[in-house]
């Protein structure tokens, strides 16, 4: 197979060189396999349950749907880069915490969609969080959760201030 | 001055709300799920499918595919050094297949290679030629042999009757319906995915796995490898979900042979799409029932006739064709029955486990009929199931005497008692009106409807199956560490194991094995079995090993061991002043013990459906409130009320995740969920084309626990995980009913079936 596309991606604040590519390789791909970023998850290939979300130039995307090659002068943010240092943001505590996690497959994809979502909408309404959230598929929890993992996000940011 | 008060955390014993000792690894995307996992060397894998629901193989060949730069090797039937079929129940399914092909996605060919692309390309140039036959996918027709069989098993694969009591006696009140389930997906987000290593003698190797079984994972791939077991050791990979879907073997066997052959790590993952293909799904089941009743609506007798479409292979369909015949009745007093099921062969994808097993299917049919016997009598939904409900002690129709704690109408009442949601306002934002972001529904015609489901669901295995589980703790310096070969696919036994830990032995740190087989069997993650029997294997595991503390500090001061007891994280002397730290008192020693936990027997039934063949049972109830569109046939599910028989709950936060979970999975069931089928062939492979709820699907929740504790039970908790996805179906259905006066006997429910 024809793998010689080098091209370079900046993830997380950092210039990560891509070598002896394929040029149809996603996003998605180049970040688990070959940038060494594997939390981005991959589950419908299609755009559709949101797991491998990563922020392209602060929007939030589907990494399966973007081709690799074409990420070439974006500022990509994955899970990964989310937390700083080893500490966890308030948003990643919250899911701990209020049991929001359980397999944990779309976890990631649902974070990154999270921190999109209070970083854009810092007081959303239920329906503005139930809508944010409605493109990450979660099997497990049912969403309950979830919802109340981002509550209480929002609860203690307001309580900080 | 402010009084000062000192705020102690409480300690993670059991009945706290533990956290996931993995959830900081998952929030930060490190956790290591199988499909992340990687070896040096490592080449990809890739399965060639069949694209016929039953066809004869003619040839295969596979040269083009070889030639190709970057393919390392190509199998086929012909490679499979052992055994050539493999299944839970009966062997019937071929590792790859050699003859025919008889379910559309079928293996019938693997690759080794080193990309996922020049796999997909090496597939697409293996040269299958197949002789197209006329495929089987009607039941009836299997039934009735009116067709050549497709499988030298024959078209049935399990016949069972259950006839109790009096068989020609009627009543004044007499109901029917026929109760179509749709093919139902299991759709677990973490994808099929394994890595082998081959040992560096070529004679053995390690598989990482996502499975919820792994020693019958190894069962089966030893004998199909013919490798020795003892020279295959299977490790959890992390698991994204499983739901049932990841108790047959689907990738193992063909990793395992790629990686001996190239002698090479082999990494296998599925895409979605192939996933639809290669595990599993819920059965599709037609269920006839008529029920006998009083003028009172007491239930008198019930005829039912069950038909499982149990696909190309038998997978689990015997047992859950016993599941569901047995669960006729539901939680509902019954002494005479007469009762009909099949499982049987098509050339339709093969069904197996699913959340609820069999039950979800008899669930829909009995509580529809429960409806309409009440509106037969003029009761409400709520007094029919209350006059009908079972208490400890009553006959089952298998002749069985319900032993479990059966708190069936305080399920209903304690779910009559949830407040229900207020009315739509006039106003209302649209994304919560049926059709949601479609913005299609306009709320002057969106009308509201309640409706009614309960269920009675069996834990652990059935029918003489002794499904144990193992179990070691070690205590060394205060440290308890435990190992097991429980499988965690999200559920939460990593979060439970330590608490039992900690509340036996006084422990706060406990550190947890790798999940692998180098230890006894856990059995399964299924049938809501591993809280019972892994907890009660690390029960009684941390008790031995307590029992030998309390000897060994009996020892060292003199005291009677009988009369020390855990006090927190202490040992102390009932009867005395003595006091030392768990910590203190196993320094510079180490404590080891095992543990196997089996429940009570069980029996198969005989030729009349009769025999105690359950271990134990668990209830539930819902309560659903639905807004419908009658002229789009939208639905919204606005809420869902339950309570739900626990026996105890053991961590409040692990117990109302399992609960909104399987309601989620339940309203899929009721209003979205469906694998299409047309002439044998899957017509909506992917997560764009088969539907599940999303963040605005889904209903509040309000649920209560019910705690009872289980005399039968080592810790007095029931399994959580199956009831709550049982009984919502069929209240959100009658919710339907209720909303728009259609009857409506199939799920799921679509559009047409409510608009036209």
């Amino acid at each position: 197979m024809s793998a010689n596309e080098f091209y370079s991606l900046n993830v997380n604040g950092e210039t990560m060189s891509v070598q002896d590519s394929w040029v149809g390789e996603s996003l998605l791909y180049v970040l688990r396999e070959r940038l060494g970023l594997p939390g981005t998850k991959g589950a419908c290939e299609q755009g559709e349950c949101g797991s491998c979300t990563v922020l392209m130039d602060g929007e939030a995307v589907c990494a399966c749907l973007v081709m690799a090659a074409t990420a070439v002068n974006s500022e990509i943010v994955t899970v990964e880069g989310i937390t700083t240092d080893s500490e966890l943001t308030d948003v990643q505590q919250s899911f701990v915490e209020e049991g929001a996690v359980q397999c944990g497959f779309c976890t990631p994809g649902l974070i990154v969609a999270v921190h999109h979502l209070l970083g854009k909408n810092p007081q959303p309404s239920e329906f503005e969080i139930k809508e944010a959230i409605s493109g990450n598929i979660c099997r497990c929890t049912g969403y309950g959760r979830v919802f109340a993992a981002v509550e209480a996000t929002i609860r203690s940011r307001n309580d900080s201030k | 001055m402010a009084k000062s008060s000192l705020v102690t955390k409480p300690r993670d014993i059991l009945g706290n709300s533990a956290l996931r000792p993995d959830g900081a690894h998952k929030v930060q995307g490190s956790f290591e799920f199988t499909s992340d996992l990687h070896a040096e060397n490592m080449l990809w894998g890739a399965t060639l499918r069949s694209p016929h629901p039953y066809a004869k193989i003619v040839s295969i060949d596979t040269s083009a595919a070889l030639a190709l730069s970057g393919v390392q090797c190509v199998i086929t039937a012909d490679d499979v050094p052992g055994k050539p079929t493999y299944g839970l129940i009966s062997s019937d399914q071929p590792v790859f297949a050699q003859d025919f092909v008889r379910y559309m996605g079928e293996p019938v060919a693997a690759v080794a290679a080193d990309h996922p692309e020049t796999c997909r390309r090496a597939l697409a140039l293996i040269t299958v030629v197949y002789e197209v036959l006329t495929p089987l996918t009607d039941p009836e027709d299997a039934i009735a042999g009116s067709f050549a069989p497709i499988h030298p098993d024959g078209n049935v694969i399990r016949h069972q009757r259950i006839i109790r009591g009096e068989q020609s006696i009627s009543g004044p009140i007499v109901v029917e319906g026929e109760y179509v389930i749709g093919m139902q997906d299991q759709a677990f987000l973490g994808l099929e995915a394994a890595l082998a290593i081959p040992d560096p003698d070529g004679l053995g190797l390690h598989l990482h796995v996502a499975t919820q079984w792994l020693h019958e994972d190894l069962t089966q791939i030893s004998a199909c490898l013919n490798l020795p077991a003892d020279k295959i050791r299977l490790t959890l990979g992390g698991v994204g979900g499983a739901f049932g879907a990841r108790e047959d073997i689907s990738l193992q066997v063909h990793c395992c042979l790629l990686a001996l052959k190239a002698g090479r790590p082999i990494k296998m993952q599925y895409s979605r799409e192939e996933s639809f293909f290669g595990h599993v799904h819920r059965h599709p089941a037609t269920i006839f029932m008529r029920h006998h009743a009083d003028s009172n609506g007491k239930i008198v007798k019930i005829d039912a006739r069950f038909v499982f479409d149990g696909g190309a292979y038998t997978s689990t369909s015997p047992a859950v064709l016993i599941n569901g015949i047995t669960h006729t009745q539901g939680p509902y007093k019954c002494d005479n029955a007469t009762v009909d099921g099949y499982a049987v062969r098509t050339n339709n994808p093969p069904c197996g486990a699913m959340r609820g097993f069999g039950v979800v299917q008899a669930c829909f049919a009995h509580e529809s009929q429960m409806d309409k016997i009440a509106a037969a009598v003029g009761k409400s939904p709520v007094e029919i199931r209350l006059i009908n409900a079972m208490v400890t002690g009553d006959p089952l129709i298998t002749g069985q005497i319900m032993e479990s704690v059966a708190p069936v109408a305080r399920c209903i009442t304690e779910t009559d008692a949830i407040p229900l949601p207020e009315l739509m306002g006039q106003t209302v934002n649209e994304l919560s009106l049926p059709g949601g972001s479609g913005l299609t529904a306009s709320r002057s015609n969106i009308v509201r409807g309640i409706g009614w489901g309960v269920s009675m669901k069996n834990l652990m295995y059935s029918e003489g199956f002794d499904d144990y589980a193992t179990a070691r703790c070690t205590l060394k310096d205060g440290i308890a560490s435990l190992k097991f070969a429980t499988s965690e696919v999200g559920q939460g036994f990593v979060t439970l194991a330590p608490q039992i830990a900690r509340s036996v032995l006084g422990v706060d740190e406990v550190i947890l094995e790798p999940i692998d087989t180098q230890i006894g069997s856990a059995g399964s993650t299924s049938a809501s079995r591993q809280t019972w029997m892994s907890g009660g294997a690390v029960d009684g595991a941390c008790r031995l090993v307590r029992e030998r503390l309390f000897h060994h500090v009996g020892l060292m001061h003199s005291i009677d061991p009988i009369r020390l007891v855990i006090d927190g994280t202490d040992v102390i002397d009932q009867l005395g002043t003595f006091r030392v730290s768990v910590a203190d008192a196993s320094e510079g020693i180490e404590i080891s013990e095992t543990f196997e936990h089996h429940h009570r027997a069980t029996e198969e039934l005989d030729e009349n459906g009769q025999g105690n063949c359950h271990t134990a049972f668990a209830f539930v109830a819902h309560r659903a409130v639905v807004d419908v569109d009658p002229e789009l046939g939208l639905v919204k599910v606005v809420q869902i009320a339950t309570a739900q028989d626990v026996g105890r709950v053991l961590n409040p936060l692990s117990a109302i995740g399992q609960v909104e979970g399987g309601i989620a999975q339940g309203l899929g069931l009721a209003v979205m969920e469906e694998i299409v089928m047309k002439d044998g062939k899957v017509r909506n492979p992917s997560f764009t084309d088969y539907l599940l709820p999303t963040a605005l699907d889904a209903p509040d929740v309000v649920a209560v626990m019910i705690e009872e504790h289980e005399p039968q039970a080592p810790l007095g908790a029931k399994g959580i995980g199956e009831p709550p996805c049982i009984s919502v179906t069929p209240a959100i259905v009658a919710a339907i009913r209720n909303a728009i006066g259609k009857n409506i006997e199939r799920i799921p429910v679509r559009p047409q079936d409510i608009c036209l």
